[in-house]
């Protein structure tokens, strides 16, 4: 997994809440086996007025010049702010594939819906809550000035606005270490291959129903 | 005398591998169902480690996302869905299985059917499955929660999650349903109380006698919309339902074995006086049939109410959400439920498509006609075992009688990965369990509802009360 350590990034707003997997990459693009190129296709509904499906010159599209996306400004955004209990819904993973895809490297929001929040981990898109008057202002602040971006230090668990004011931030212990180093996590479970196998052993010997 | 423990606490220490200092845990995975959409890039990762799977006796595999629900002598039409199915035959062929029910297969359908009614899903086991509706599962006391592909990947790997415990959460509801009330009415009146967030974080306990009275496809109607309230796992304890049930079923044990797996399946229930983090009380007499009016599953109202009007929310954020859901579903504050229109009616999915469903679907439609204003009523059996015993009970003609489609198992338009779907401005009335913006196609606006409304709606092109027919 790549790592992440620290991001100077230009920042998105998409002021919505219980923004869904459906959303963020719908259906007809999940019949892909691959795991890149979704990008184009990240929040397809809401960005285009026509509508997508697998295989189409994406650059030709129309664009939705409503969508914020869209608006030059935030053109090569890698921070997303958002709105409560983002990525609800179904457990796929292409959503933070895509989000990852178009350029995000982090989000900013309130709350995130549990299986996205595990997903973006294994990802290297790291995920950030701040309390919501904190978030408030942050939308706020980004929607009035053009270009505005944040750093993030996932080491000193903080969220830097350009004036200095610094935002800490609570993250998982064990989250952050994989994600500031890029461990693959199967190989760090498979340290504990033997304790694994013990396991396995005495659990079949108790409940061999579960094992034919 | 040990604490008294909830359920979920029972089925968590029973699996724990290891634990570190920090509370991240491994935790064993007895079950692991897979299915074509979620997989492929797991298997390939898996590949391209050069690590072989832990454990194939633990996989039950089918293809439910992408199949066509008619003509399957045709094959697959979609060049990419076919693929992504092909995809999987050929990963199940390569690695092997406990159980696989390809496209086609007489046992093929919805994993979260088909797991149930082969007894592949047994109490006190942990299952996994890249999709969220994995939670329908722990209607058998499993602790079972949907994952991400690296997670599929990680556990055909492993056999192993890691994971933190989660809090715990009892929906405690009491008293009896009024007639016409089902399972689908409970949860999303649920939702509607506690909102698609209330139980992010935790692992969500259904009991009260309400619950107790339901029969096991009612509790994975339940259990399968946990994760529409946030929740990644629903829990019901065991208790003789439960053991009926899987009495039988061919992956469940047999004979002696079967007597003592019950003894133990007997003892996964929360003791008494076990403490949750949060305990939420609903009165079970209370709950009328609901309907969706939003793109939000807590967007719900019983059948006699309106559509809210946004001007009377105070949260801002809510206030632009309600606001931007109704122009999506072009309904207008202050209409009743009972004067919506629809276009066209979906019985199926993973929520909804169990041989209780579609009798009670059928109970509404017999000797009754499709109104001529709705376009199209289609009836997706969970499974080919389902639709079998549908047909032996005559279910099938009710249907058609009644001007309804009769189609093969899978997925279908709860999510419209194959060719049923809505087109844009189409109105549903769904037994599925997700109204999102595009759900069921782009443009396409949906409402929840039970069988036994989604029925009524067919007959009388509009949200209707079943006793108020004819």
């Amino acid at each position: 997994m790549r790592a992440f350590t620290t991001l100077d990034g230009l920042v998105a707003p998409l002021d919505r809440a219980n923004v869904d997997t459906d959303a963020i990459i719908p259906k007809q693009f999940l019949k892909s086996i691959q795991r890149s190129g979704f990008g184009p296709n990240l929040f397809d509904e809401w960005r285009y007025l026509d509508h997508g499906e697998p295989g189409m010159d994406n650059s030709t599209r129309k664009l939705n010049p409503d969508f914020v996306l869209n608006q030059s400004r935030y053109t090569g955004a890698q921070i997303l702010l958002t709105r409560d209990n983002f990525g609800c819904g179904s457990s796929r993973e292409h959503a933070p594939w895509a989000l990852d895809d178009y350029g995000f490297r982090a989000l900013i929001g309130t709350s995130y819906a549990d299986i996205f929040f595990n997903n973006c981990f294994k990802n290297g898109v790291l995920p950030i809550c701040l309390p919501a008057d904190v978030v408030d202002r942050l939308f706020a602040t980004c929607v009035a000035n053009a270009g505005y971006r944040l750093k993030i230090d996932l080491a000193a668990q903080q969220v830097i606005e350009p004036d200095g004011t610094a935002h800490g931030f609570d993250v998982d212990g064990f989250r952050k270490e994989c994600l500031l180093n890029g461990w693959d996590e199967i190989g760090l479970t498979l340290r504990h291959a033997d304790e694994i196998r013990a396991f396995e052993a005495s659990r079949k010997a108790e409940h061999p129903y579960y094992f034919r | 005398m040990q604490q008294a423990q909830t359920l979920y606490e029972k089925l968590w220490s029973s699996h724990v591998v290891r634990q570190d200092a920090d509370g991240t845990a491994l935790i064993y995975i007895d079950r692991h169902l897979v299915h074509e959409v979620t997989s492929p890039q797991a298997f390939e990762g898996l590949k391209l480690a050069g690590r072989k799977p832990w454990r194939v006796s633990s996989i039950v595999a089918t293809a439910d996302h992408n199949t066509p629900t008619d003509h399957w002598e045709e094959g697959i039409k979609d060049p990419i869905s076919r693929q992504q199915v092909e995809t999987l035959d050929a990963n199940i062929r390569e690695v092997g299985s406990l159980a696989y029910f390809p496209f086609k297969d007489e046992r093929q359908g919805i994993v979260h059917v088909i797991g149930p009614e082969n007894g592949a899903t047994l109490p006190g086991m942990t299952v996994v499955c890249g999709d969220s509706h994995t939670s329908t599962h722990g209607a058998f006391a499993c602790l079972a929660h949907g994952i991400g592909t690296s997670e599929v990947e990680h556990v055909l790997a492993t056999q192993c999650l890691m994971q933190k415990k989660s809090k715990t959460l009892l929906i405690q509801v009491d008293g009896d349903l009024a007639p016409g009330v089902t399972a689908k009415d409970v949860v999303l009146a649920i939702i509607g109380r506690i909102g698609t967030a209330g139980g992010t974080g935790y692992a969500m306990e259904f009991g009260g006698s309400a619950i107790r009275g339901l029969s096991m496809e009612g509790r994975m109607t339940i259990c399968n919309m946990a994760i529409e309230a946030g929740a990644r796992a629903g829990l019901i304890a065991v208790d003789e339902t439960t053991i009926e049930y899987l009495k039988g079923r061919p992956y469940a044990p047999a004979g002696e074995e079967f007597e003592r797996a019950s003894a133990y399946w007997r003892t996964l229930t929360s003791d008494a006086g076990a403490a949750y983090d949060k305990v939420v009380q609903m009165d079970a007499a209370s709950i009328r049939p609901q309907v969706t009016w939003g793109t939000s599953p807590e967007m719900v109202s019983d059948i006699n109410g309106v559509v809210p009007d946004p001007a009377a929310e105070k949260d801002p954020v809510k206030r632009e959400g309600m606001t931007r859901a109704l122009a999506y579903m072009g309904l207008e504050a202050g209409t009743p439920i009972k004067r919506i229109p629809v276009d066209r009616v979906f019985i199926g999915s993973c929520t909804n498509s169990r041989i209780e469903d579609l009798r009670a679907a059928a109970a509404v439609a017999k000797g009754r006609q499709k109104a001529d204003s709705v376009k199209q009523v289609l009836v997706v059996p969970g499974s080919g075992l389902v639709k079998r015993q549908a047909e032996s009970e005559g279910l099938d003609k009710v249907f058609v009688a009644a001007g309804f489609e009769w189609r093969e198992p899978g997925c279908s338009m709860c999510l419209a990965m194959n060719a049923d779907r809505l087109e844009s401005g189409e109105r549903c009335a769904s037994t599925s369990n997700r109204n999102f913006e595009g759900r069921q196609g782009a443009g396409g606006r949906t409402h929840l509802v039970s069988p036994a409304l989604a029925a009524a709606a067919a007959i009388a092109g509009h949200f209707a009360d079943v006793a108020e027919l004819n």
